[in-house]
């Protein structure tokens, strides 16, 4: 029972390192936009999909590397084209526009690559546990996790020490005076809306390694980053990555004991964190309006 | 690919061309254009065209389009066209499926109804055709109740039921893999009813279970499901998700290396769902409800398989595709038989109606049982080929062939009790 | 002054006419009667939707799992409890709105964006124990096995449950009751003090107004006609599904509201007629309706944001 619970604890973190990867590029457009990007799991299979079809002239590492850029390019001519329309408006508008754009994008996938779930495969050396015992870390799993801390790891370094990152963090506390101080936050913004996308489409390559490649695929790992950012406070990129492990642990754990439970678990966690501390774990205070 | 819904023409409605589907055809048989009597046979299909159930509907719908083409070929139903209505159900919304059904029922004044993939969709739409006395045909849902406890005198099932699924694998599974299995069921009633019947059966043949996995429908990840199955150290590990989680499930299975030390095995595969995965991931034993490769030649096979291929740009035909082709066909047939296209009547024509070999094609005797309406197809069980020896479109290498109608339950134990209309 | 009161009365009694011709009318133009039926139940869930929205200004997008929840309570009491049509209506109500005010009572101090998500998130333990709860709910295959019943007068029996024209007039009535009550709160001076909250919060809380009591109401009271109209759904379809409780329904019903003009009373109604119809038609015409629906939502957002009526008036003004 211990090494059960052991076994999914550690394979918990693993998936909670997939949904933090997801959520914090979705906070990072909801901090400085304060837009919900309802179409975040679409541009997620916009991804998967690009990877797929890039793989047959680029190989897996190439389509691993261009098809991110490629979806962030993506995310930032929906950015200017359509979402910066609707900042400064009632944040109603945000949501219907991504809401709306996730109805495009799916059928549009379906459209171009077809309803039939696709075929993806990755590197044999990848594919295989490292050891017998701990067959659940697989190389790939292992590789999965090594990216989302590179880029967590560079996202983190960008935004502390880049002139754009500092900016980006200012205007997350307080856009009127970063704005105010003569800094154009509509490049800004599209800037860091790209990079959220990017996060996305990375996401999206890395799970089409592990899922089945179809038009719905982001539908089921849009709520588990949602509820990320709710658990670990609106506003900060720690507590995403901190609400998107604990989501993914107590899954992990909660399936070992009461399996049925294990989506609704992510729920209750958020729950009891609305109850005891309504900002979220690492929220600050004033961030909620 | 075309936009339209309707693949033949542009139309709002599928209009299906008598002289361009005799010319479509190769058949040799003489080449007369219809003169149509009255107005058209009306066909309305309520299946999912959007969502995850989208590519089998999309293959059902080909299967019945073939049909359709080959029916008005030959005159169509009693002298009158057969035309086929397609509405989009959604993959799982049962409001909208109704809305689709009443639409089709009460404003374009179908004669048929035909639908739907999703077990859940099928029965809210029996609901409705039998509140309004339409014939309905479920081609591709497979939960129990549908010819079962909830049976219906207007409402005939090609697919197989769960428990002929459980029934076709059960023995083979136990006598060449070993007796102690453990299951991945999806936690629903379709998925509760599926183990059921394997556990029934595993029982009676005198196994054990080590575990039973309920997880829940969608869900993306199964490795924490595995770590428990794993440790349970059963001879077969028994897969009994389905569609996308099941490409999930087996893609990781074959990652974690499990199909090197535990059987991989589950009931109902579909080719859908197979050509989505990669290589290594198709393991495993399973059942199709109908495959194009055949070892014994069947008359028009190679044909049906030829005119598919047209159709699906170059794709083989799965199982849908021969649902939906059955589908039409029986409605074809039944009318002929009953000479009438009244509702009543032609379900009693379809009740214990046998379909001819150049639509069954498949061994065994196939044909809807009168007492609980649903079709007696053959299980087509073996193994999945994951490099497709040779031929790439050949992923299942078919074992045997068992006729449904030894794998069937009886119609008592089905729960119907049958009532037709007087 | 007098004019315009009666072009409002005017106006008034062509949308009742229309409503009440509509099993007359509706066919000349390839409708039916199913068809008129989903859009009352539908467009009161709109305007229920729009009770908080428009007139309080506070966004939930997590109304779906009031609707949802109606539905089940209404399928469940038909079910289980009492063959009966109008005690399915007010166990669907019950049930819907009583969960909605607890909750409520945990979000009123959240806003604006975060309340949204927060919504979102909670729709979304509805439906997952509508999804998980099998034995009770029906899991993903819905709850079945209910139907309306025929309505008895004590001195007449109407049958409902087999005669759509009889049902669309019983919706119809349902439809105008509670059109009525939410009417007479948006004149009384609590609606007032709604609006005062939605233009302008902090003036309202200067004023002594107890803001999160009102929104807490209001929510409440929108969360009751929600769970009411999806009731009445359920006996439309005579079936209850989770997906009745999902977060993408909840958007559908907010792009109701917003397309059809939020700030005004009767807009979510034109708004759900046109996106129930437009739906209905172009997904038989094309199977990829979705984009449209999609294209349509972001030419709603970026171009016609106070909804067609707005429009409407706005072109008066001008």
């Amino acid at each position: 029972m211990i090494d059960l619970l052991l076994f999914n604890a550690t394979n918990g973190l693993i998936i909670g390192a997939f949904y933090a990867l997801m959520a914090i590029g979705l906070s990072l457009i909801l901090n400085l936009s304060n837009v919900i990007n309802f179409a975040h799991g679409g541009f997620l299979v916009i991804g998967a999909y690009l990877s797929y079809s890039l793989t047959p002239y680029l190989g897996f590492w190439g389509a691993l590397i261009v098809a991110p850029f490629l979806t962030a390019a993506i995310g930032f001519l929906v950015e200017r084209l359509l979402i910066r329309r609707v900042y400064g408006r009632d944040p109603l508008y945000s949501l219907l526009l991504t809401f709306g754009l996730a109805f495009i994008i799916e059928d549009g996938t379906r459209q171009i690559w077809g309803a039939l779930g696709k075929p993806t495969s990755i590197p044999a050396f990848l594919s295989k546990p490292l050891s017998y015992q701990f067959f659940f870390i697989t190389g790939y799993r292992l590789f999965m996790v090594a990216i989302v801390v590179l880029a967590i790891a560079v996202l983190f370094v960008l935004l502390r020490y880049t002139r754009a990152g500092i900016r980006v963090r200012a205007g997350t506390l307080d856009l009127e005076t970063v704005a105010a101080l003569g800094i154009n936050i509509r490049t800004l913004r599209s800037l860091n809306f790209a990079i959220g996308i990017f996060l996305a489409g990375l996401a999206g390559v890395l799970a089409s390694g592990q899922l089945g490649l179809e038009p719905t695929m982001g539908d089921g790992l849009l709520m588990p980053s949602f509820i990320a950012i709710i658990v670990g406070g609106v506003g900060s990129l720690n507590g995403t990555l901190l609400g998107g492990l604990m989501i993914g642990v107590a899954a992990g754990l909660t399936a070992v004991v009461f399996p049925s439970a294990s989506d609704a678990i992510m729920y209750v966690i958020m729950a009891i964190v609305l109850l005891v501390r309504p900002r979220g774990l690492l929220g600050e205070e004033g961030m909620l309006t | 690919m075309k936009k339209s819904i309707h693949s033949l023409t542009p139309d709002r409605r599928t209009i299906l061309k008598g002289a361009a589907a005799v010319g479509a055809l190769q058949i040799a048989s003489p080449f007369v254009i219809p003169v149509w009597a009255a107005d058209a046979v009306k066909i309305g299909i309520a299946n999912p065209l959007t969502g995850t159930y989208a590519a089998t509907g999309k293959n059902e719908q080909i299967g019945m389009q073939l049909a359709a083409e080959q029916i008005n070929a030959k005159g169509g139903i009693l002298g009158r066209k057969v035309e086929l209505l397609f509405e989009d159900s959604t993959s799982g919304d049962a409001g909208t499926a109704v809305q689709k059904t009443r639409k089709l029922i009460e404003r374009d004044r179908v004669n048929f109804l035909v639908g739907n993939v999703n077990s859940a969709l099928a029965q809210a739409m029996a609901q409705v055709s039998n509140e309004k006395g339409v014939l309905h045909i479920v081609p591709g849902g497979h939960t129990d109740p549908i010819t079962g406890k909830d049976c219906k005198w207007n409402v005939f099932r090609v697919c197989n039921t769960t428990r002929m699924e459980a029934n076709a694998v059960s023995t083979l599974l136990f006598k060449t893999y070993g007796k102690k299995w453990h299951f991945i069921t999806p936690d629903y009633a379709f998925g509760h009813t599926l183990y059921q019947g394997c556990e029934a059966n595993l029982k009676k043949l005198g196994g054990t279970v080590t575990g039973n996995e309920l997880t829940p429908l969608g869900i993306t990840d199964f490795s924490a499901y595995l770590i428990k199955a794993r440790a349970a150290n059963p001879d077969v590990l028994v897969v009994l998700v389905q569609g996308n989680d099941m490409v999930n499930c087996l893609k990781q299975i074959s990652q974690f290396g499990i199909d090197k030390q535990i059987h991989i095995a589950g009931t109902q595969q579909e080719l859908e769902a197979v050509e989505a995965m990669p290589p290594e991931a198709r393991v495993g034993v399973w059942m199709f409800e109908w495959y194009w490769k055949q070892a014994a030649s069947q008359p028009g096979l190679d044909q049906f398989i030829a005119e598919i291929r047209k159709k699906s740009g170059g794709k083989v035909p799965t199982a849908r595709t021969w649902f939906g082709y059955v589908t039409i066909h029986s409605y074809a047939l039944a009318c002929a038989k009953a000479k009438s296209i009244e509702a009543k009547t032609v379900a009693k024509a379809l009740s214990d109606m046998e379909l001819p070999p150049e639509v069954k094609l498949q061994p065994n005797k196939v044909f809807f049982r009168g007492g609980d309406h649903q079709l007696m197809l053959s299980a087509f069980i073996g193994q999945l080929n994951s490099k497709g020896d040779g031929d790439p479109e050949n992923l299942f290498k078919v074992n045997s062939v068992v006729a449904g109608e030894s794998i069937a339950p009886s119609i008592a134990d089905t729960g119907c009790k049958m009532q037709m209309p007087a | 002054m007098t004019s315009g009161r009666m072009r409002q009365g005017a106006i008034l009694a062509a949308i009742w006419a229309a409503l009440i011709f509509a099993p007359y009318w509706m066919p000349l133009f390839g409708g039916y009667t199913a068809l008129g039926t989903r859009v009352l139940a539908i467009g009161l869930g709109a305007m229920s939707v729009n009770f908080l929205l428009g007139f309080t200004g506070v966004l939930s997008f997590g109304h779906a799992a009031w609707f949802g929840l109606g539905a089940y309570g209404a399928g469940l009491c038909l079910k289980w409890i009492a063959a009966s049509t109008p005690l399915g209506l007010l166990a669907g109500t019950l049930l819907g709105g009583i969960a909605g005010g607890l909750l409520g009572a945990l979000l009123v101090r959240r806003r604006g964006i975060y309340f949204a998500m927060v919504t979102i998130a909670f729709g979304q333990v509805f439906y997952y124990i509508a999804f998980q709860w099998s034995s009770l709910t029906g899991g993903d295959d819905g709850l079945r096995g209910f139907a309306r019943q025929p309505l008895h007068l004590g001195f007449a029996t109407i049958n409902i449950l087999n005669d759509a024209t009889a049902f669309y007039y019983f919706a119809l009535l349902c439809f105008a009751i509670v059109v009525g009550i939410m009417g007479f709160i948006l004149r009384s001076p609590f609606g007032h003090t709604m609006i005062a909250i939605r233009e302008n919060e902090r003036r309202a809380r200067f004023l002594g107004i107890a803001v999160e009591l009102h929104i807490w109401i209001a929510f409440t009271l929108s969360c009751f006609f929600m769970a009411f109209s999806g009731a009445l759904y359920a006996m439309v379809n005579n079936f209850a599904d989770p997906r009745m409780l999902h977060y993408s329904l909840s958007g559908d019903f907010v792009i109701m509201a917003v397309m059809g003009g939020m700030r005004t009373f009767w807009g979510p109604l034109l708004g759900a007629v046109v996106f129930v119809v437009l739906q209905d038609y172009i997904s038989s015409i094309t199977v990829n309706w979705m984009s449209f629906i999609g294209l349509m939502i972001v030419a709603i957002v970026l171009f016609f944001p106070r909804g067609l009526l707005g429009l409407l008036r706005q072109r008066k003004a001008a």
